[in-house]
Formats: structure tokens, C-alpha cells, sequence
């Protein structure tokens, strides 16, 4: 089976969805006869037409709101926000009215809408390129935020997207577009190219919203983490050679709590890796279910390893990027209590 | 547009300059060259990092404005800032040393190249989201007539960011409240790869200000001598109490928009022209050796200085240590 790149599979999703279902409509900045700044929707313009894939103005507001009320007439919109960053302008619109388009209108109206944006750091973008905005998402009743980590994930989870009835907010970990970056940045480059989790079938598949994935199965002590991490994760654990179960969550909400709390209450240990800043992070939610969920069950505090609660530094990137040292850091200090 | 300046016109008729002002122009735009190049290269070499936005091209615009101001005058700009902050006195080496991220740059390499500023010499920034200036430039404005004063801001953004609804939003405001604010829109033509053509039907971009009844013009923004000209209209204007005006700089940036560009959305051959047909540098130099106010030896002079400025600069981003890992946790709250 081919190997591809997040990117490629992500174009692979797009070029499929716009194939496959009329109502597709791809737009945002640069992504239409440019193919996006990324390149993810590189050759759509050409293939598909401009009518179905095209440039806009740089007008985050004016894209997302044009976009929810197409959704609410019969078509499918894609847009792309060229950074997680820049998504503040459309942020009016996303919460106020793609989120609460269902409940607002009884049902009559929905909102099938994808909003794909890069997020995260790693590449030295500093505090308005770096950001990892997905706890601004999961904190609206009524949006639906996946972070994938894997070219196969990617083009299953956002076809999935694309398919569902109510906004799914799509953040694509823009570290890992060309690789499952592990959080070694001194290391050489890793590729997807021969990763198995970067082969990625022809046609058409569907990952549940809502499914988390077991990364590693192992029985001393459970990690969540998302996107980047999960990479950074897996890392960590093997530094440590504690036997750890890492949990790749996927989707933030709708959440698989099931897979997390049948594994914390094995394992009795938990640790929270992200990339955003701690307080109010996601982490905090999953840190609240746990505790509720598997009270019984544990051995040791949950521990949260995420950014530190600054702006996102143009230098000492590594310092301030929880890399696996402070993941393995706290692995051992749960295993110790 | 008015037509170029000749060297016979030059020096002598409405634009009121001497011969020292054309030196001064000649001096301060090819230090931003310089200072770009050497950015490059060093961007190149992989001393700097992230983001970076080099200005070479526009640099006629804000050096023709800062002719046109005077102390107390503000500025505010995007991320395509380094033309910005040199022409208006920071220290080349605090800039340089941002954008390697060192100790001895002005955000102490926090910030790095879209976020640097300057209380000492009025300049508000180096902001990396597109557009979000304008608004601060209003009120930045706003205190200057609290204050009774009568100093100006000036609120640079691109051609692309003319296209965000907070421009509309703040000139609606600056009109209303009368603001003394010029809006400098430097129409570079291209937002990253898409030109303006392919972004908006109302190409006159400074014709918007119509609709909210703020006066405004188009310049020839790379003849130095047109945008003071244009720049002490549009200031006389502000000060004057009668609100804001905006300048539509017609410029072109010859690089790519940032140092990672495939320069697949225009020809080699559309970049070429313009620097030989409209180079704003080499426009003022032709105005100083053929109007006799300088020679080949003045100039080769002047050069070796600025290359001298610029040596220092780069050496200064290399020696100046990191910041103090401390440093992330410092400015964040009072
Ligand atoms: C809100 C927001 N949207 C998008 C971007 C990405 N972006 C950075 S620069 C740029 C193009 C801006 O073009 P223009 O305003 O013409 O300025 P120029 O780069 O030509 O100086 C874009 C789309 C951003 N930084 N902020
Ligand atoms: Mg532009």
C-alpha cells in the first residue's frame, strides 16, 4: 500500500470528497490556484474547478460565515483558516452561530460544516504561528474538534468530518504533516515515507468520531495525549521502559472516555500530554473525568504535562515545547507515588 | 499619480527638498536594503529562524513618510517591519538581534522579526496578524487628541490586509471621531501568492475611504519625493483636526513574501521590470549624480558606511547571548 504524507493524505480526503459529493466546496486563503501554503490542496483548483475550489480574501470572518450559511442550505464547505491563529476574526461566527445553529433553530437548520486548520508548534512560528487554539473549541456546546496525528487517521477522520451533520472544527498538528515528529528536534528529520500507520487505502473510509486509538498497549500506567504528542509520547515512554498504555484520543469531542477510563482503572496511573497552555486546557477536562470516572482506581495524582502558561516564544522553542523529557519526567514521578 | 520627478525637477520645485534631504533619503532606504540583504543571508545561513518578511522593494514608502513627520508622530504596522523600525531610528543592531533571537534585541527575543517596538521612537509594532494594527493605530491616534496635541499616527497595512472588516470597522470610528490617522496602505500588489486582481473588485483600494468620507489618494509609492509630497498632505490634513486620509502606496516587493515562497504566482520577468524601470533607490541616486548634487565617489562613500552599519548589526545578533531561560516567564502580567 501507498505511503503519503499528512498532507498528501488529507488532499487525498479532499480530492475524494470533492469527487464523490456535489455539494463539496473547498475555500480559504491561497487555497485554491496557490493549493494552500501547506500544499494540502494542491491541484484541487485544477482538477475540480474554481467553482468548487477557490481563493478568498483574507477574511477569516467573512470566510467562516459565508461558509456556515452555504452548510445551511444544502451544501458541504471545507475551509481552510491558514493558521489555527488566525481563526480569532471567525471565532464570532463559529461560536455564535455554527455551534448553536442545531438548538437555535429546533432542528430545522444544521450546520455541516468543516473547518480545517493547522495548529500547534515545532516549527519556530512563534506566539502567532505556534498556537494550539483546540481548548477555545471544545468549550462551545456544539462543535465537534479532531486532532488527528497520522496520515491514515487524517483522511478517515476528515472524510468522517465531512460526512457529519453538525461543524466539526479539524485541527491538523502541522508538525506532523511531513512526519511523526517525536519531539527529538536536534535529531534528523523522520519521514512518513515507510511509517505503517502512513499507509493509506485508495477510496473511500471512515474513522468514527469518537473513537480514540491505543497507540501502546502496556499495563503500569495510562497516557492521553493528541496530535503531536502522541508521537512525543510514544518517545518518552520508551525512554523510560515504564510499560505504559498511550492513548491517542483523535477526537477531543465528541471524547472516547470509555477507551480512557477502562484503561486508567487498569493501570491506576494516569498522565495528560498537550502542547497547549496548562490552565484551562483540555487536560483540565480530562483530568476532571478521570478522577471522576476512576477514583477508586488510582495509585497516584493525575499529572498534566502541557506548554507552559506563556505566549509561545519566537526563542528557546525546545525550552518552552513540552518535549519527552518533561514527559518522561512525569511518567517516573507518577510511578513513584 | 503625478509623474516622476526629473533630476531637473528634482531638488528645486513642490516637493521641497535639497540636496542634503536627497543624500538623507539615498542613505536611509539603502540601509534597509542593505539591512534586508544581509537578513537573507543570514536566514540563509540558519541564523535566523521562524518568520521573516523581508522589505526590500517598498523602501520609498516609509522613508517618504518619515520625511513628512515630526517628533511625536506614531507608527504601527504588520509583520513586514524591519523598513519601518530603521527608518524610524531604531537601532539596526536591537533589530537584528530580535530577529536572531538574542538578548540585545528590542523584545529581548521574544518576539522575533513581526513583533518588535520602540516607546523611545513611537513605533507600536510588528503585529503578525493581518490587519489587527489598524485598529491600535486609531487608537494610538485617539490618545494624541485626548492629549491636545498634534501629532499624527500613521497605520501602515498591506493591500491584503485592506480586505479584513476591522479596516472598515476602525475607518468608520477614525471619521467619526475625527482621529488624526493616516492610513498608509503599501499595495505591493500580491498578499502572499494572490494578487490583488484575484482578491477584490474595487482595486483602488484607497477609493474605500469614500464610503466613510475620509479623503485619500494614490502615490507613486517607489518616488521617494511623491510620497513626502503625499505624506505632508495627508499629515497637514490630521493635524489640522480634520480626521483621517489615506495614502495608497503603490509599491512592489521584489522577494518573496517571506523567506519560504515558491514564486509561482508571478513571472521572473514582471519582477525584473519593475526593478529596472522603477527602483526607488536607483531613482534618487540617477536624481543625485545626473543633477550634479553628488558623485560616484560620494556614493561609493556612503555605501561602504552603511555596509560598515549593517557588519555591526549582524555581528552584534551573533555575539549578543540568548536570552536567560527566566526571560519566558517575565512580562506577561505587571
Ligand atoms: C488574520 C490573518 N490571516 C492570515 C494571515 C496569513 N498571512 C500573513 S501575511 C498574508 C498576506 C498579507 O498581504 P498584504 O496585506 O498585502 O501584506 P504584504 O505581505 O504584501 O506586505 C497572509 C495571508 C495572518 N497573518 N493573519
Ligand atoms: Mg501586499
Amino acid at each position: 500500500m501507498a505511503t503519503m504524507t499528512m498532507i498528501e493524505a488529507i488532499r487525498d480526503a479532499l480530492d475524494l470528497a470533492l469527487t464523490e459529493d456535489s455539494r463539496v466546496t473547498l475555500f480559504g486563503e491561497d487555497v485554491g490556484y496557490f493549493g494552500g501554503v501547506f500544499r494540502c490542496t494542491a491541484g484541487l483548483q485544477q482538477k475540480h474547478g474554481v467553482a468548487r475550489c477557490f481563493d478568498t480574501p483574507i477574511s477569516e470572518l467573512g470566510i467562516v460565515g459565508a461558509a456556515i450559511g452555504m452548510a445551511a442550505f444544502g451544501r458541504r464547505p471545507v475551509v481552510e483558516i491558514q493558521f489555527a491563529d488566525y481563526m480569532y476574526p471567525a471565532y464570532d461566527q463559529i461560536v455564535s452561530e455554527a455551534a448553536r445553529m442545531r438548538y437555535r433553530t429546533a432542528g430545522e437548520f444544521t450546520c455541516p460544516l468543516v473547518v480545517r486548520m493547522p495548529t500547534g508548534g515545532g516549527i519556530f512560528g512563534g506566539q502567532t504561528h505556534s498556537q494550539s487554539t483546540e481548548a477555545l473549541f471544545t468549550h462551545v456546546t456544539g462543535l465537534k474538534t479532531v486532532v488527528p496525528s497520522t496520515p491514515y487517521d487524517a483522511k478517515g477522520l476528515l472524510l468522517a468530518a465531512i460526512d457529519d451533520p453538525d461543524p466539526v472544527i479539524f485541527l491538523e498538528p502541522k508538525r506532523l504533516y511531513n512526519g511523526p515528529f517525536d519531539g527529538h528536534h536536534d535529531r534528523p528529520v523522520t519521514p512518513w515515507r515507510g511509517h505503517p500507520l502512513a499507509e493509506v487505502p485508495k477510496g473511500r473510509y471512515h474513522l468514527p468520531l469518537g473513537q480514540a486509538a491505543i497507540r501502546r498497549a502496556g499495563t503500569q500506567l495510562t497516557v492521553l495525549a493528541y496530535g503531536t504528542m502522541v508521537h512525543v509520547a510514544l518517545a518518552a515512554v520508551a525512554e523510560t521502559g515504564i510499560d505504559a498504555e498511550v492513548i491517542d484520543l483523535r477526537t477531543l469531542l465528541p471524547l472516547d472516555l470509555e477507551t480512557i477510563t477502562t484503561s486508567v482503572r487498569r493501570t491506576g496511573r494516569c498522565v495528560i500530554v498537550h502542547e497547549a497552555t496548562l490552565t484551562s486546557g483540555f487536560g483540565a477536562e480530562l483530568a476532571a473525568q478521570v478522577q471522576a470516572e476512576c477514583f477508586w482506581h488510582l495509585e497516584a495524582p493525575v499529572e498534566r504535562v502541557a506548554g507552559w502558561d506563556t505566549p509561545y516564544p519566537h526563542t528557546a522553542e525546545w525550552d518552552y515545547f513540552p518535549g519527552p523529557a518533561r514527559v518522561a519526567a512525569a511518567c517516573r514521578r507518577v510511578m513513584e507515588t | 499619480m503625478a509623474t516622476r520627478k526629473t533630476p531637473e525637477t528634482a531638488a528645486v520645485d513642490g516637493a521641497n527638498v535639497s540636496k542634503d534631504d536627497l543624500l538623507k533619503y539615498y542613505r536611509e532606504m539603502l540601509l534597509i536594503r542593505r539591512f534586508e540583504e544581509k537578513a537573507g543571508q543570514l536566514y540563509g545561513m540558519g541564523l535566523i529562524g521562524g518568520f521573516c518578511h523581508l522589505y526590500i522593494g517598498q523602501e520609498a514608502v516609509v522613508v517618504g513618510l518619515e520625511a513628512a513627520a515630526k517628533e511625536g508622530d506614531k507608527r504601527v504596522t504588520s509583520y513586514r517591519d524591519h523598513g519601518h523600525m530603521l527608518a524610524c531610528g531604531m537601532d539596526p543592531k536591537g533589530v537584528m538581534a530580535e530577529l536572531t533571537g538574542r538578548e540585545g534585541g528590542y523584545s529581548r527575543g521574544k518576539g522575533g522579526s513581526m513583533h518588535m517596538f520602540s516607546k523611545e521612537k513611537h513605533f507600536y509594532g510588528g503585529h503578525g496578524i493581518v490587519g489587527a494594527q489598524v485598529p491600535i493605530g486609531a487608537g494610538l491616534a485617539f490618545s494624541d487628541k485626548y492629549k491636545g496635541n498634534d501629532n499624527v499616527t500613521f497605520a501602515y497595512f498591506g493591500d491584503g490586509a485592506a480586505n479584513q472588516g476591522q479596516v472598515y470597522e476602525t475607518y468608520n470610528m477614525a471619521e467619526l471621531w475625527s482621529l488624526p490617522v493616516v492610513f498608509v496602505i503599501e499595495n505591493n500588489q500580491y498578499a502572499m501568492g494572490t494578487s490583488v486582481k484575484r482578491s477584490t473588485k474595487s482595486t483602488t483600494l484607497f477609493g474605500r475611504g469614500v464610503a466613510f468620507g475620509i479623503p485619500g489618494e494614490q502615490v507613486d509609492g517607489m518616488d521617494v519625493l511623491a510620497v513626502k509630497a503625499a505624506g505632508e498632505k495627508a499629515v497637514a490634513h490630521c493635524r489640522a483636526g480634520n480626521g483621517p486620509y489615506i495614502l495608497e502606496m503603490m509599491t512592489y516587493r521584489y522577494r518573496g513574501h517571506s523567506m519560504s515562497d515558491p514564486a509561482k504566482y508571478r513571472t521572473r520577468e514582471e519582477v525584473q521590470k519593475i526593478r529596472e524601470e522603477r527602483d526607488a533607490i536607483e531613482h534618487v541616486r540617477e536624481l543625485l549624480i545626473s543633477g550634479g548634487h553628488a558623485t560616484e565617489d560620494d556614493l561609493k562613500a556612503i555605501d561602504k558606511e552603511i555596509k560598515a552599519t549593517v557588519s555591526d548589526a549582524a555581528e552584534f545578533s551573533k555575539e549578543s547571548p540568548e536570552p536567560a531561560l527566566s526571560e519566558l516567564w517575565t512580562d506577561i502580567y505587571a
